[in-house]
């Protein structure tokens, strides 16, 4: 196999796409200072920058909780005393004993920001957030997003959810404890519990400010990939990174409003005594004056957005993981269609299984049958790029790398919490397994640890082109080993005790006879969590020091990659190209092609390649 | 911006980065890259896709209202509970809301050749037809703030009362003498500092339940003897001297005595709910408008060569209010 060695300077400049764009920009007037150059910027690598990192807070507050409720499952007797620092009076100190002991109530608060702050803030905007404002006028060849103003503001509306939830975790009552689902009557009723007055109104408008900054995001990244693609760059040249968030993007545009529906009716009933998703109802021995109202309707429309919300999550990672795979396998993509058919497919399919989350809720069991159905229907598509995947794998020279190897465990930790979804899409069996750990396992594994894994694949990849320096190795691989395992040690026990039968959200099993024998088990899974939370403390470290310490790149395309991004400066500026944009002769996936290594996009068919595309027409 | 008017068939984007423009400026087929597969810049795609999101959030709306509808045993009846009109007029059915409805399409109308005098660089021709729509727009909401008043201060609904409904079985509204006849008795009060007169069944505590009423209309017209037919509307009369709620009794064919009961509460809440959300976009487009009809004066999007591409995509938000005013006309008045 020969390597070639590409100018990609002289590539661009003789074969690319003159867009004037030196008479257009003497200087940069919307980066001229330091606040509108790394705060205020409309640079979308910037950007990146800045959900990537915020996200990166967000995920050690959200798993610290996880931590915090760990501890309370896997050692209920001990003292927490330790932490009433951090958490004040939510840990109650028996003046006898010493015992440090964590409120009820806060246990839910925990485990309900836990859930809101990983799904929205870290796996949603933490995750396509960073990587589509990234990549795509990277890989497309744009000079910045549609609109880099929108753009901005997408972040800055998520920045200010953030700065709402974070306020709601001080109040006086505590943050909303009803589940991130925000189920009635716990979300409709104020006085239903703590959370459920100032912190719950809190959390509808961090929500609602959310959604404002998905639909901004969203506009701009569909805008972008349709109407800005470089010459040459038809939709089939496109990676599948780049087909990943534009799904994503689509989705997110067509299901947040309906959340936003849901919220604004909860509002509704909270603030006006409206009765949309309220019926007859007690609360403290008092009559309420609602009536009429549903709160499975509630459900239906948070779950239309819920359900397409778990692929907003994991198709980035798949995209991610796609082109990771096929970078560091040397090898083109196996299936480049069949890839994105998967990924239409499971995106319209996500919008028509929403119910299989309520099939506990009173819903019509006939009716289940047609959301058990499609539900399975996903396994096929699915199916697909797993073998995709692998076979994507086979036979190639694979550099094992942090970043092919996180995209690897992806691969293996989607097919482990891929298979256990078979179990819960059928009604019958979801019904027994529905309100234990087997559901927590199953969604942690295939849509938590799974997109955090295409999330690291991506952050190691991609390192080199948003800071110029690589992120130190063996720490990649100790944090990758140690998250790989530690992860199954986590989830892996937590099916079992799904199967006989151990409920979630309950804050303590001493009660219960007969879960006092998986007490052990409890302590083993909260162990390893901790051991996992120290090694995601790692990879931040490693993060934050490669950034200025890290070994330098010294060439622009450090992985012999195809794809546009690495024909960049290596530290581009706004406008990425410094001349001429450059223009697509071929797909993203020519590795291997004709003998040699790989072939970058930029690269003109020779016309021997000509020939060939000319007879397949 | 510096495109000169020799580039006008080229509709140039109109970005923060001015880097643009070389779209559409090369052969080649409509999806290969550095073409606009649509031929339509950015923003009017960002505009068709914000409005597709805003369709899923009204789509969100309009499902709850079906699903809560229909899971009540009555509902009021649309020609019966829109019958007023400006100037003490009862019993017009929808006759108002015709007119609104009509007011609004008429700006989608003016806003149409607002956008084709944009085509034709015609600033003044622009500025006369967005002022129109404004006008038009303006007119809704006033329509709206006019229905909303005379539904909440006149009829007594609100969010969480509703004194329309429909009848589930046919009967005979009762007089005074025959409640009385029936055993009743006959209550005077003062509240407010006018009389109220009520019956009540003997021992029976005097609470708001246990109070029946002779049934009489707006005008005080009284209307008992008057019979009705199963599922016939009925409003239970908001008294405005006394302040009460009077619901009528009446008899059923198999003799018993009945107090009409209240509707379900839903309607309120979805009908302000919906119809307001609906106002609020009206609102902002008005908003939107105006701050685009001073821009049109100041020649600023005169000066872009880009046929007043603003003009446009503030007109697709407009139809798409429009539009949505259809649906929601469809199930609050016809449905």
């Amino acid at each position: 196999m020969s390597v070639v060695n590409y100018d990609e300077d002289v590539l661009i400049k003789e074969q690319g796409f003159d867009d004037h764009f030196h008479d257009h920009h003497h200087g940069d007037k919307y980066q001229s200072n330091f606040i509108t150059t790394y705060i205020f910027s409309q640079d979308h690598k910037i950007i990146g920058k800045q959900f990537l990192i915020t996200g990166m807070i967000w995920a050690i507050i959200g798993a610290g909780m996880s931590i915090i409720f760990r501890l309370q499952l896997g050692f209920p007797d001990d003292s927490l005393t330790w932490i009433k620092p951090l958490l004040g009076k939510w840990i109650t100190v028996n003046e006898t004993t010493g015992i440090g002991t964590l409120a009820p109530e806060f246990y839910y608060a925990l485990v309900t920001m836990h859930g809101t702050i990983l799904v929205f803030f870290v796996l949603t905007a933490g995750l396509s957030g960073t990587f589509s404002n990234l990549l795509i006028p990277l890989q497309i060849g744009a000079r910045d997003m549609a609109s880099p103003l929108l753009n901005m503001l997408s972040y800055w509306f998520f920045f200010i959810a953030g700065v709402v939830m974070f306020c709601s975790l001080f109040l006086s009552t505590g943050p909303f404890a009803g589940g991130w689902t925000a189920y009635p009557p716990l979300s409709a009723l104020p006085q239903a519990s703590d959370g459920s007055g100032a912190g719950m109104t809190m959390w509808v408008a961090s929500l609602v400010l959310f959604v404002v900054s998905v639909l901004l995001g969203g506009v701009n990244y569909i805008t972008t990939v349709l109407n800005l693609r470089t010459k040459g760059m038809t939709m089939w040249r496109m990676p599948l990174t780049i087909w990943a968030f534009l799904i994503t993007a689509i989705l997110g545009l067509l299901s947040f409003p309906v959340l936003v529906s849901a919220l604004l009716l909860v509002m509704c009933d909270r603030g006006l005594g409206t009765s949309f998703f309220l019926s007859e109802i007690f609360v403290g021995g008092e009559a309420l004056n609602h009536v009429g109202g549903s709160p499975v309707l509630y459900q239906h429309l948070f779950w239309f957005l819920g359900h397409p919300e778990v692929y907003i999550i994991i198709l980035p990672a798949m995209g991610l993981t796609s082109e990771v795979l096929s970078v560091h396998a040397r090898k083109p993509i196996f299936g480049y269609k069949a890839m994105v058919f998967s990924i239409l497919a499971i995106a319209f399919l996500s919008f028509i299984v929403w119910a299989h989350h309520m099939f506990m809720s009173g819903v019509n069991p006939f009716i289940s049958n047609f959301f058990v159905i499609f539900t399975l229907i996903i396994a096929v598509p699915s199916a697909v790029k797993v073998f995709n995947w692998i076979a994507t794998l086979y036979g190639g020279n694979i550099r094992f790398v942090s970043a092919m190897l996180f995209a690897m465990g992806f691969v293996s930790l989607f097919i482990s919490g891929g298979l256990t979804g078979i179990f819960l899409g059928n009604a019958a069996i979801d019904i027994q397994m529905h309100d234990t750990y087997f559901v927590v396992a199953h969604f942690h594994i295939v849509m938590g640890i799974a997109a955090f894994f295409g999330m690291f694949a991506g952050i190691y990849h991609w390192f080199p082109k948003m800071y110029g320096r690589f992120m130190n190795e063996t720490l990649g691989r100790i944090h990758f080993w140690g998250t790989m395992i530690g992860a199954y040690a986590i989830f892996w026990p937590m099916h079992y005790l799904g199967m006989a039968g151990v409920p979630r959200r309950y804050y303590r099993f001493d009660n219960f006879e007969t879960f006092s024998h998986f007490s052990q088990m409890n302590q083993f899974i909260t162990i390893a969590a901790i051991i996992v939370f120290f090694l995601q403390i790692l990879f931040v470290v490693n993060f934050f020091v490669s950034i200025w310490k890290g070994k330098r790149v010294t060439t622009k395309n450090p992985w012999g990659a195809t794809t546009l991004e690495w024909t960049t400066p290596i530290d581009a500026g706004h406008g990425n190209w410094p001349g001429n944009i450059p223009a697509v002769h071929r797909w993203a996936y020519d590795y291997g092609k004709d003998g040699v290594e790989f072939i970058p996009q930029i690269v003109p068919l020779t016309d021997e390649e000509k020939e060939n595309e000319a007879d397949l027409h | 911006m510096a495109h000169d008017t020799a580039h006008t068939d080229v509709i140039p984007e109109q970005g923060h980065l001015e880097h643009k423009d070389y779209m559409d400026s090369h052969d080649g087929p409509a999806w290969g890259g550095g073409k606009r597969p649509f031929k339509a810049s950015y923003g009017k795609l960002m505009m068709w896709y914000f409005l597709l999101s805003d369709a899923f959030t009204f789509a969100g709306f309009l499902i709850a209202y079906g699903a809560i509808r229909f899971s009540m045993p009555t509902w009021p009846v649309p020609d019966h509970v829109f019958s007023a009109f400006p100037g003490g007029f009862h019993g017009w059915p929808l006759i108002f809301v015709t007119v609104m409805t009509f007011v609004l399409i008429l700006s989608s109308v003016t806003m149409v050749r607002a956008v084709q005098e944009g085509h034709r660089r015609n600033k003044r021709g622009v500025m006369f037809w967005m002022a129109l729509t404004i006008i038009g727009g303006a007119a809704f909401l006033g329509c709206q703030a006019w229905e909303w008043n005379t539904m909440i201060n006149e009829e007594g609904v609100t969010v969480t009362k509703n004194p329309f409904s429909t009848h589930l079985q046919g009967g005979t509204y009762l007089t005074g003498a025959e409640i009385e006849g029936a055993g009743f008795e006959k209550v005077m009060t003062e509240t407010h500092g006018k009389t109220a007169t009520y019956y009540l069944e003997p021992g029976a505590e005097d609470i708001e339940e246990n109070r029946l009423f002779v049934k009489q209309n707006h005008q005080k017209e009284v209307l008992a003897g008057e019979s009705f037919k199963e599922e016939d509307p009925y409003l239970i009369t908001y008294n405005h001297d006394t302040h009460l709620y009077e619901p009528s009794a009446f008899k059923t064919p198999d003799g018993s005595i009945h107090k009409e009961a209240f509707g379900p509460i839903a309607f309120g809440s979805l009908f302000f709910f919906i119809t307001g959300f609906h106002g609020f976009h009206v609102f902002s487009g008005v908003v939107f408008l105006l701050i685009i009809l001073i821009n049109v004066a100041s020649g600023l999007y005169h000066n872009r060569s880009n046929n007043y591409e603003m003009v446009e995509k503030i007109g697709l938000y407009w139809h798409f209010v429009d539009l949505v005013w259809v649906f929601v006309f469809l199930v609050f008045y016809l449905l």
